[in-house]
């Protein structure tokens, strides 16, 4: 658990980095500090393994001030990624990510094993091991960094900003990839971030700041989307925060029947759903007519039935040609239709649940 | 041309302590002398000022005011002041030594990624691990760059020290000066310019040892890599302009 107890950062220029700052980290989660630039998320981040000394106030990481002691050995017990990863070019992946064990005084071969290990665990091929770090995507590099603060695994992990400088797609899969992770490991993270996309995706609670680093609202991220504490909290979770918070419900959606047909049957007229032998989607037809491979329009997103949120549901709704959003199971296979109507009706539903 | 080969040809000039070869080894040993008391001071000042991240306007003004010194009148004040003897002549060599090595080691320190060191101390590394684990090495091309501009510099300078009653290479010169033996005096600066450059050469294969593979150009990289590879070493490396450094606590 950390905690900070009315911290304050004041820069000698005068600046007011962080003003004040009350909150509690829990142990085993991933809380994410989002704001706009000057806020003092990173601050207060770095404030954690004393990159930054508060002015006032006192930062604890299991009942510890940080202040307390050696700064280097409490920064080996603390993993630490940074944007752009900031490995050292001169050396290769495998001892990048063996950095902090061999710095804990662990032998050659031992921290070299933990480091093969590590590769695995992040989803890098064991060839990357004899590369160097300027041989290797933004995106790969990225997941070196967070092989590189697992090595010793520590309780606690600070992310500052790792993912912002990967394209979109390497974000999400990296994104995705963190969320795995932590599933299996339970770390406790703080997670630095400007996208409160990205917040609201990774965090089990948010701490929004305010430019002059004043904390405007520390909740879920469902709460958060649902309920901002003011006008600096409703601008900045955005106007697209009632679809966002689609993201964050999953109530049980009525299917409608769904025929499908199969390419070299003959479909009826209107739009009809192709299928492959196995009953999992290919694409649309429409009119009637025998149906080749050609005529096959690519569907929508698929929402999976179980798992899938009602903004999953909602745009499969709205990306189908047809209008008719399909739904699978957790095989891949055809389970039945959606409209968008009906995750309207739903999310109307769980508001009168919630009135009630 | 024909007087300058059969000069170099003719064994006489081969052999004994006077000889191109004894000349040589004394010309290489004021050039080693100059460039390891260049050393001792360059690397320390500028791999800790690089380090520190400020300061840096001092490098640059005093390897520039350095690099202004004009070297025969600087020899010429230091015999007058110490007396004739090879300190003085290592002495004025070093001189020479000193601003490339200075501004070779500073802005190597000094240019290594920021992300890099701010990751190294956020990891628990102490500051001289900081230092000589991820500064130095990363700094090693530039460095290396510093230290093969000097070694030319002063192995054709280092002529200088005939010119105060010392051997090296300069002896052909300024004798062959004094007697008039023009072929004496080019064999003198051909051998000069020779010993330069295969210098010069050795020092480019030890770079190619000991630079880390990561550092090097060349290397297979994936087009989205977004995260730059430092720039190939220039052979006389300029100090960069000062930063602000980072508000961390070391």
């Amino acid at each position: 658990m950390i905690e900070f107890r009315g911290v304050t950062k004041r820069f000698p220029d005068g600046t007011v980095a962080v003003d004040g700052l009350d909150l509690t980290v829990d142990a085993g989660r991933i809380t994410v500090f989002v704001g706009p630039s000057g806020c003092g998320k990173t601050t207060s981040l770095r404030m954690i393994n004393r990159m930054i000394a508060p002015t006032e106030g006192t930062v604890t990481v299991d009942g510890r001030d940080v202040m307390s002691g050696d700064a280097a050995d409490l920064r080996r017990g603390i993993g630490y990624v940074i944007q752009q990863a900031g490995l050292f070019p001169h050396k290769t992946i495998r001892d990048n990510i063996a950095t902090v064990p061999l710095l804990l005084g662990w032998s050659k071969r031992r921290a070299r094993a933990r480091a093969d290990e590590l590769m695995e665990v992040v989803g890098l091929a064991p060839e990357m091991a004899a590369r160097y770090p300027a041989q290797l995507s933004g995106g790969q590099q990225q997941r070196v960094g967070v092989a590189r603060a697992l090595a010793a695994d520590p309780p606690v992990l600070l992310m500052d900003e790792p993912f912002s400088a990967v394209d979109p797609v390497v974000r999400e899969s990296l994104q995705e990839e963190l969320l795995r992770l932590q599933g299996e490991l339970g770390k406790t993270i703080v997670f630095v971030t400007h996208d409160i996309d990205e917040a609201v995706k990774l965090g089990d609670k948010v701490a929004v700041f305010r430019t002059g680093g004043v904390l405007a609202q520390y909740d879920e991220p469902g709460v958060l989307l649902d309920r901002p504490a003011d006008g600096f909290v409703d601008g900045f979770v955005g106007r697209d925060r009632g679809y966002r918070k689609l993201g964050f419900l999953s109530d049980e959606l009525p299917l409608a029947e769904l025929p499908t047909v199969r390419v070299g049957e003959s479909a009826p007229d209107g739009w009809s759903l192709v299928v492959d032998p196995e009953g999992r989607p290919l694409g649309w037809v429409q009119g009637g007519g025998s149906v080749e491979e050609a005529t096959v329009v690519p569907g929508g997103s698929l929402y999976e039935v179980g798992s899938g949120s009602l903004r999953s549901a909602l745009d499969a709704a709205l990306s189908s040609p047809s209008g008719r959003g399909v739904a699978v199971d957790g095989d891949g296979r055809v389970a039945g239709a959606l409209s968008a109507d009906d995750v309207l009706r739903a999310l109307a539903a769980s508001r009168a649940d919630e009135a009630a | 041309m024909n007087a300058l080969f059969s000069w170099l040809a003719d064994p006489a000039h081969w052999s004994g302590s006077a000889g191109i070869p004894a000349r040589l080894v004394e010309h290489l040993w004021y050039s080693v002398l100059a460039l390891a008391l260049g050393a001792v001071v360059a690397l320390p000042i500028g791999a800790l000022v690089g380090h520190g991240r400020r300061g840096g306007f001092l490098i640059v003004g005093s390897a520039n005011g350095m690099r202004a010194l004009p070297e025969l009148g600087l020899l010429t004040l230091l015999v007058l002041l110490m007396g004739i003897g090879l300190l003085p002549v290592t002495l004025a060599l070093a001189v020479l030594a000193i601003p490339p090595l200075l501004a070779g080691t500073y802005s190597g320190v000094r240019n290594v990624d920021p992300g890099a060191v701010d990751a190294a101390r956020g990891m628990g590394m102490r500051e001289w691990q900081v230092l000589f684990k991820v500064e130095l090495p990363n700094a090693l091309p530039l460095i290396l760059g510093g230290l093969r501009g000097a070694a030319l510099q002063v192995i054709a300078t280092a002529a200088v020290a005939a010119y105060v009653s010392f051997g090296g290479l300069g002896r052909f010169l300024i004798d062959g000066l004094r007697t008039r033996d023009y072929p004496q005096m080019a064999a003198g600066a051909v051998l000069v310019a020779v010993l330069a450059l295969v210098v010069e050469g050795l020092l480019a294969l030890l770079q190619r040892a000991v630079v880390s593979p990561g550092l090097r150009g060349g290397g297979r990289r994936s087009p989205t890599a977004t995260v730059g590879r430092p720039a190939p070493a220039p052979a006389n490396p300029e100090p960069v302009p000062v930063r602000e450094p980072a508000g961390a606590e070391p």
